[in-house]
């Protein structure tokens, strides 16, 4: 049967026109045309601007008849369309009073913030035309992608290990050797070196429609220009970013990036997205429009009583989250990632800004993270908080978790660098770190904390056991911005050493930190690279570098498979023993009638670690037949660190009769012995005790 | 775009010619889905496609879903190199089988 909605009713200039639905908001296909739906709370009238695609002049532009108004929506259905050739935005009139919160300008066109694909940045570093009329057009997509039997993987989150990456980076080194560098196909292209590292994870630094060419400049030092590399300032929030694809010249990156997912997942690998809801590419009043500034600055933008922007983001605006409409915005986003890209989890950026009131002050029972902890279609989804933000917040172990959100521990990684270099007095930290921080989330069980202790923000492993100091000089801000309390040891010499000892002393602790990391409870993340030693020169904070700084060197696969294989075998060894995996957090007690705590802890006298404040060193057991609560059984884990620089003795604690030690990893040995194949590890000799080098770990597993 | 059919032995071979994009595609969809009857032997020949949209390739993937829907086979031959890249980033090529010739078109639908 035909539909009478498929004739047109109304005419403008030749255009076929209808009242549209105010649903679904956006730009949306209906039989012989398409509905496009837009709000503003402010604005007095509305007006679509048609382009065909890369025109400097538009079409036409049809202003919103009265009746094609309902509450604060503009709706229209324009038919005959031709959907591949259209570019489409705003215009939005109402007042223009900053005092109020109004910025309504008529003279910009604006960008639909529902628009699921974004012109004007096709190809990535391809300078714009700065004169266009319209910078960043919506264009029309498509929802038909064929998924045949694939959906989010579900795997549960505590058998997660999470590999965060730049999409650009990954492959855009020219030792890549993939056919498209720097693109979503690339990283498809590399999946066999992802599925051989062994992670089940990988986090998405920041795929929303971004501008490289915000704030923009040349570097006094390097004559390079600098970009807004890493891509934290969102264009549009529905939008793959068309520079990350290398069909994006085409308009084909929603369907290359959801090839990805669907390769990835194939290969069970879950993906996650880090998104940046905190703030957008519009800057404060000095800032262009792109969007949500013409359409309704008052509500979208958290603004101080005089009308000015507040800045708890660091970077100019602050998305007024808790505002019922911006609310709505992001749970219709991420519910369109979920279910329209599969996306398994989702990096909230700065989190702590998602739980301010519309004037700033941190709400205790925030409705927009409510939503989404009890949202249907997110309900299997992972989120995980930054749980904090450039204002002030510091939530790590507050976030309102509502039972379903995790978060990045800060506390992790700032306790096991602080260890790892040898400073006392962390043992009694490193004990709740190591155990999924139950000081911090008591209720909420490990998997609320995802543990780390290299990302993004900061030194990469290998620079921080290479460098005591940021060196940021490339960034030209005088070595100013970035962080200054790394935590991080150079090992005797800032910068490249040829001294061997230097050299193997780093090594050692890369490895450390990879084997403190991977037998921790909770959920750990590695950071893109640090599994072969990729350095950015001592740069923290490379937010803006489009070049070796963060692309990954494939040739330190050459020059550090030795390391690549550690962290191959401890991922593989972790996700073998369930014991490193528990859901709730240990007792420190026997609770199954074993014989042994489910953790125990020791020193360099088996039960008797040292908690005093000079202690540099700590053991601990993890019993086998406690694993998942008691609910499996697997074999015992010895896990013993000696950050201190003299060798120790450790005594072994007993083992039940018929199991014996046997060496799975032992950081002070040269590779091939430092770690062995799960399987495979040898018996070891003397049951009673093992000596650690200075600075290293073992770990043993009783079987 | 042009659209030239003929048979070869049992099978139907569409040889396709131009830009395949949202002016030229509704109209070769509508000549190819009359030849999707039940049991279909059918070569798509795309070597004088010269660019495809995503327009096109929604209509190679709505032609296949149809002709496998009844019982048929369908084959692509020819596809140039940027075709190929851009049916594989975007995942449509999954779903094809596709050869060099002619020849391995007509092989593969007699087996």
């Amino acid at each position: 049967m035909e539909r009478v909605d498929a004739y047109p009713t109304h005419d403008y200039q030749g255009f076929k026109l209808r009242p549209g639905k105010p649903f679904p908001f956006g730009a949306t296909f209906v039989p012989g045309g398409v509905n496009f739906s837009i709000y503003s709370s402010h604005a007095t009238s509305c007006t679509l601007v048609l382009f065909n695609k890369g025109e400097p002049q538009p079409k036409v532009e049809i202003p919103f008849p009265d009746e094609f108004r309902i509450g604060d929506v503009f709706a229209m259905i324009v038919f005959d369309l031709s959907y591949e050739n259209i570019e489409y935005g705003y215009r939005m009139t109402g007042p223009f009073d900053t005092q109020q919160g109004h910025r309504f300008d008529s003279s910009k066109i604006l960008l639909d913030p529902y628009a699921k694909a974004i012109s004007g940045r096709d190809v990535w570093g391809t300078p714009p035309n700065w004169d266009d009329i319209f910078l960043h057009r919506s264009l029309l997509v498509f929802d038909d992608f064929d998924w045949a039997d694939d959906r989010p993987l579900e795997i549960p989150m505590e058998d997660l290990v999470i590999y965060e990456m730049h999409v650009r980076s990954f492959t855009r080194h020219p030792s890549s050797g993939v056919k498209f560098p720097g693109t979503f196909a690339g990283i498809r292209q590399k999946l066999p070196y992802l599925k051989e590292l062994g992670v089940n994870c990988v986090e998405l630094m920041p795929i929303y429609e971004f501008d490289e060419f915000e704030n923009s400049r040349l570097s006094p030092e390097t004559g390079e220009t600098l970009m807004n590399y890493w891509g934290y300032s969102t264009v549009g929030f529905f939008a793959p970013k068309s520079g990350l694809a290398a069909t994006g010249k085409l308009g084909m990156q929603v369907d290359e990036l959801k090839a990805l997912v669907k390769e990835l997942h194939r290969n069970g690998i879950e993906v996650f997205l880090d998104v940046v809801f905190n703030h957008t590419a519009e800057g404060n009043e000095n800032g262009p429009y792109i969007s949500f500034k013409g359409i309704d600055n008052k509500t979208y933008y958290m603004l101080t009583p005089e009308g000015y922007y507040f800045n708890f983001s660091g970077t100019g605006n602050t998305l007024n989250c808790n505002n019922p409409v911006v609310r709505n915005i992001v749970l219709d986003c991420l519910r369109y990632w979920a279910s329209e890209y599969h996306i398994d989890g989702f990096r909230f950026d700065l989190a702590s800004i998602l739980g301010r009131d519309p004037l700033g002050y941190p709400l205790s029972n925030p409705p927009l993270l409510e939503s989404l902890a009890f949202d249907p279609i997110l309900a299997k989804c992972k989120l995980i908080a930054e749980a904090w933000d450039a204002g002030g917040l510091y939530q790590v172990g507050s976030f309102p978790a509502y039972g379903r959100w995790a978060e990045w521990n800060g506390k992790f990684r700032d306790g096991l660098r602080r260890f790892l270099k040898g400073e006392p007095g962390v043992v009694g930290d490193i004990a709740q770190r190591l155990q999924g921080s139950p000081d911090l989330y008591a209720s909420r069980g490990p998997t609320a904390s995802i543990n780390f202790i290299t990302c993004h923000d900061g030194f990469t492993l290998y620079d921080m056991v290479t460098y005591n100091d940021k060196h940021n000089e490339a960034n030209g801000e005088s070595n100013r911005d970035g962080a200054n309390d790394n935590n991080s040891w150079n090992c005797g010499w800032e910068g490249p050493s040829t001294d061997s000892g230097v050299n193997s002393m780093r090594m050692r602790q890369m490895k450390n930190a990879a084997a403190m990391l991977l037998v921790s409870q909770g959920v750990p993340m590695i950071l893109m690279g640090d599994e072969i030693a990729r350095t950015q020169n001592g740069n923290n904070n490379t937010y803006c570098q489009d070049n070796s700084l963060n692309w990954l060197d494939w040739n330190l696969m050459d020059s550090h498979s030795h390391l690549f294989r550690f962290y191959q075998n401890c991922i593989k060894f972790r996700l073998a023993h369930p014991v490193f995996r528990n859901r709730w957090h240990l007792s420190n007690q026997d609770r199954v009638g074993s014989g042994y705590a489910d953790i125990s802890w020791h020193g360099t006298q088996a039960g008797n670690p040292d908690w005093s404040g000079s202690s540099r060193l700590l053991a601990f057991m993890l019993d086998g037949k406690h694993a998942r609560g008691g609910m499996v059984e697997d074999d015992d884990i010895y896990v013993a660190m000696n950050m201190h620089w003299d060798s120790h003795w450790f005594e072994l604690p007993g083992l039940p009769e018929g199991k014996n030690w046997h060496v799975f990893a032992n950081t002070g040995a040269n590779s091939p012995e430092d770690v062995w194949e799960t399987g495979h590890e040898p018996r070891l000799d003397d049951q009673t005790g093992i000596l650690l080098g200075d600075r290293s770990v073992v770990i043993l597993v009783g079987k | 775009m042009e659209v030239i059919r003929s048979i070869v032995q049992d099978v139907n071979v569409v040889r396709l010619a131009g830009d395949l994009d949202g002016n030229t595609t509704p109209n070769v969809q509508a000549e190819i889905m009359l030849l999707a009857i039940p049991n279909v032997k059918m070569i798509l020949d795309m070597s004088e496609v010269v660019f495809m949209s995503s327009a096109g390739l929604r209509m190679l993937l709505v032609m296949y879903r149809t002709i496998i829907g009844k019982s048929g086979k369908v084959v692509l031959v020819g596809l140039s190199e940027d075709i190929r890249d851009t049916m594989a980033m975007t995942g449509f090529l999954d779903f094809f089988t596709y050869l060099e010739t002619m020849d391995d078109g007509l092989k593969t639908l007699s087996d």
